[in-house]
C-alpha cells in the first residue's frame, strides 16, 4: 500500500487583492513504503509548499490527499498535530533543537506530546539516540554539540516515534560536505532497515543519495523517475 | 495521564524560561510583589485595628447599658443638649428597686488624678469612684486579688483596684497586692488588679483606671459636682431593646420629664460604637483594596507585555514544537503555566518581603498575618497570571507552524 498518495493537489497564496500565486498546481504523485524519494527543484519550485503539504503543517487548496488510506486533506489543526506527532518524523535543514534542552529532552519530546509514560519514554529516547550514535552524549545541549551531533539528534526525535516517514528538509544544508556525507549514510542506513525517506533538496549529489528523484517546476512535476546510481563505491560501502 | 505529562513538561519549560531570564523575570513580577504586599499588610493591620476595637469594645460588655449626661456618638445639637441636668449617683439605687429587666446597676464617678508611689507615678490616671456592684455591671475581671465589698464600698474604706498598666508602671517587680498607692495624695491599699485589655483607645480600657468606693471618692475629691455615669447590666441580652425601653422610663420618672418632651439624658452602649465604627474599618479596606487592586492591574500588563516579547522571541520553538504535534491546547497551556509561575513567584517573593514588615506592624498594633491571606495571595497571584497570560498564549496557540518555522 502507498503511504502517501497525492491527486491533484493545488496550493494557492492570496497575496492580498486580485493577485493570485500558484504555488503548487495540481500535483498528483504516490510514494510507497521504504522508498527513499528525493524532491528536487529550483527555489521557487515548490518543494517547499509540496513539503508541508506532505508533512502535514499546510493543507491543500484542492485536492486529496491520502496518508495510509486516510484523508488528510481536510482535518483541523489537531488531528493534524497528531498525525505529525505519530507518522511524520522531520528533519530540519537548521536543526531546530529546542536550545534549553538537553539531546534526551529533545528526543523525548514527541513522546510527550504523544502521551507516552515517561519511564518507556526515557527508554525510547535512549536506545534511538545510541541508534544514531550519540549513546555517550544523551545529557549535552545544542550548543555542547558540533553540527553533525545536532543533526544525529533531530533525526534521533524524527525516529524515536517510529513515524511513517522521515521528511528531511536540506538536512545537509548547514553542515560542511564531510559531515553532510555522514548524515546521507545516516538516511542510507534507516532506509535499508525499513523507513520511508522523503528528502528535499536543490543540491544534485545529495539526491543521488535517494532511489527516485522528483522534480519539481513552477509548481508542477517535470520529471519523475529512478535515481541512476553513478557513484557505486558510496552505495558499495553503505551495504 | 496525557493532561499530567503536559503539565509537567509546562513547569519544566517555564522554569528554564524564568531562569535562563532572572532579571526580567523578577522585574516583570514587581507589580504583583508590590500587590501582594500591600493586600497582605492592608489585611494584617484591619486584622489588627479589628482586634483592637474588638478589645476595647469588650471593656463595655454587649449587656451593658450606660446612663450619661450626653451621647456617646449621634448628630444631635450640642446647644440643645449642653444644659442637661448631672446625672446623680443616687440614681442607680432607685432604678435597681424599679428595673425588672436589669440585674446589676451601679454608678460611676470619675475624674483624672495623679498616681503615685515613691518615685514611679501615672499622670492623668482615670480615677472612679463606683460601689461593689461594679464588678457585676462591667465586662472586666481581675487578673488578681479582689474588688471592694458592699461593707468597704459603703463605709468608703481607703481601698483600691487598680489597673493593669497602673500595676506595671508602680509595680514593675512587685506584688501590688496590699501595698499603698496615692492618688492624689490620699493613701490606698490595692486589693486587686485587673486584667490587661489593651485595646487602641485608652479610655475604653480599664488599663490605666484606678476604682476606689463610691464615698471615699466623693470625700477627697467633691463628688457632689461631678457627673456620673450609671451602668445598668441588663439580665438577658435578647432582652436589650426593652431594658433599655425601660430604663427610659425609670430615667423620665427619676428626672420628671412631662409627656412630650425631649429625653435630658443619655443611654449608651457597646453597639453605638461598633456602628460607627464599622464603617472606619470598610475606609481602611477600600483605600487598602484599591491600592492593591491598581498594582495588581499594572502588575498583570507588565506580565502580559513580557509574555508578548517571551512568545515572539520564541516564534521558533513554537513552530518546532508544532511540527512535532503540540496541539494549540498544549501550547496554550505552556504559556499559561509560564505566566502564571511568573505571578506566584511575584506572589512569593511578596508574602517574603510581607512577612517580616507584618512583624513590624505587630509592634505598633498588636495583630498578625492571617493565614487566609496567604492562600488568598496565592489564589490572586494565579488569577493574575492566567488572565494576563490569555492573550499572549492564544497568540502563540494560533500561530501558523509553517510561518513559526520560517521565524528568523
Amino acid at each position: 500500500m502507498n503511504v502517501i498518495e497525492l491527486k491533484d493537489i493545488v496550493k494557492l497564496y492570496d497575496m492580498g487583492g486580485a493577485e493570485e500565486v500558484h504555488a503548487l498546481q495540481g500535483i498528483t504523485m504516490s510514494i510507497a513504503k521504504n522508498e527513499y524519494v528525493a524532491i528536487m527543484g529550483p527555489s521557487g519550485s515548490g518543494k517547499s509548499t509540496l513539503m508541508n503539504v506532505i508533512g502535514c503543517l499546510d493543507t491543500p487548496t484542492s485536492g486529496i490527499y491520502q496518508f495510509n488510506g486516510v484523508n488528510v486533506s481536510e482535518m483541523d489543526d489537531n488531528q493534524l498535530a497528531e498525525v505529525r506527532n505519530r507518522e511524520i518524523g522531520f528533519v530540519f535543514q537548521t536543526f531546530n533543537l529546542l536550545p534549553r534542552s538537553d539531546a534526551l529532552h529533545n528526543v523525548e519530546l514527541p513522546l510527550i506530546y504523544g502521551g507516552v509514560p515517561s519511564a518507556e519514554r526515557k527508554k525510547r529516547a535512549l536506545e534511538t539516540l545510541d541508534h544514531v550514535g550519540l549513546g555517550d552524549r544523551v545529557h549535552h545541549k545544542p550548543n555542547e554539540l558540533s553540527g553533525g551531533q545536532r543533526q544525529r539528534v533531530a533525526v534521533a526525535r524524527a525516529l524515536v516515534t517510529r513515524p511513517s516517514i522521515i521528511l528531511a528538509d536540506e538536512p545537509t544544508g548547514n553542515l560542511d560536505s564531510k559531515t553532510g556525507e555522514e548524515i546521507m549514510m545516516l538516511f542510507e542506513e534507516l532506509h535499508r532497515q525499513g523507513n520511508t525517506i522523503i528528502l528535499v533538496t536543490h543540491e544534485a549529489d545529495i539526491a543521488e543519495h535517494a532511489h527516485r528523484a522528483v522534480r519539481l517546476r513552477d509548481g508542477k512535476i517535470e520529471t519523475d523517475e529512478p535515481v541512476r546510481k553513478r557513484r557505486l563505491q558510496a552505495a558499495g560501502s553503505a551495504s | 495521564m496525557h493532561f499530567l505529562n503536559e503539565l509537567k513538561e509546562g513547569l519544566i519549560i517555564s522554569y528554564r524560561a524564568v531562569k535562563a531570564n532572572k532579571m526580567r523575570s523578577v522585574l516583570t513580577t514587581l507589580g504583583i510583589v508590590i500587590g501582594i504586599v500591600s493586600v497582605t499588610l492592608m489585611s494584617t493591620a484591619i486584622e489588627g485595628v479589628n482586634r483592637a476595637f474588638d478589645r476595647s469594645a469588650a471593656a463595655f460588655g454587649t449587656d451593658v447599658l450606660y446612663v450619661q449626661r450626653f451621647p456617646w456618638v449621634g448628630n444631635e445639637d450640642w446647644a440643645l443638649i449642653r444644659n442637661r441636668r448631672r446625672i446623680e449617683a443616687e440614681y442607680a439605687t432607685r432604678i435597681e428597686r424599679q428595673s425588672m429587666l436589669s440585674d446589676y446597676v451601679a454608678p460611676v464617678a470619675a475624674t483624672r488624678r495623679r498616681v503615685y508611689r515613691g518615685n514611679e507615678s501615672v499622670e492623668d490616671a482615670f480615677v472612679s469612684g463606683t460601689t461593689h456592684q461594679y464588678m457585676n455591671a462591667a465586662g472586666t475581671t481581675l487578673a488578681d486579688g479582689r474588688f471592694f465589698t458592699a461593707e468597704e464600698g459603703n463605709g468608703g474604706r481607703p481601698v483600691a483596684a487598680i489597673g493593669a498598666t497602673i500595676a506595671e508602671t508602680l509595680f514593675p517587680n512587685e506584688d501590688p497586692i496590699g501595698k499603698v498607692i496615692r492618688v492624689a495624695g490620699h493613701p490606698y491599699t490595692v486589693i486587686g488588679v485587673f486584667e490587661k485589655q489593651g485595646g487602641m483607645f485608652g479610655v475604653f480600657t480599664s488599663d490605666t483606671r484606678v476604682f476606689i468606693p463610691l464615698l471615699s471618692f466623693e470625700s477627697h475629691f467633691g463628688g457632689r459636682r461631678r457627673d456620673v455615669t450609671i451602668q445598668v447590666r441588663v439580665a438577658d441580652v435578647k432582652q436589650m431593646e426593652d431594658a433599655k425601653l425601660e430604663l427610659e422610663g425609670i430615667m423620665r420618672k427619676i428626672r420628671h420629664i412631662s409627656p412630650g418632651k425631649p429625653n435630658d439624658f443619655s443611654i449608651n452602649q457597646q453597639e453605638l460604637l461598633t456602628q460607627t465604627f464599622e464603617p472606619i474599618s470598610l475606609v481602611i479596606a477600600s483605600i487598602g483594596f484599591f491600592i492593591t487592586g491598581l498594582s495588581l492591574f499594572v502588575g498583570g500588563i507588565g506580565i502580559m507585555n513580557i509574555m508578548f516579547a517571551s512568545v515572539t522571541e520564541r516564534t521558533r520553538e513554537i513552530g518546532i514544537r508544532k511540527a512535532i504535534g503540540a496541539r494549540k491546547r498544549t501550547i496554550l497551556m505552556q504559556f499559561l503555566i509560564e505566566a502564571s509561575a511568573l505571578c506566584l513567584l511575584g506572589g512569593f517573593i511578596g508574602l517574603m518581603i510581607a512577612f517580616p514588615l507584618s512583624l513590624i506592624v505587630d509592634q505598633v498594633l498588636p495583630t498578625a498575618m492571617p493565614v487566609s491571606v496567604v492562600f488568598i495571595s496565592i489564589l490572586i497571584s494565579l488569577t493574575v497570571g492566567l488572565v494576563s497570560g490569555f492573550l499572549p498564549a492564544y497568540r502563540a496557540a494560533k500561530m501558523d507552524p509553517v510561518e513559526a518555522l520560517r521565524y528568523e
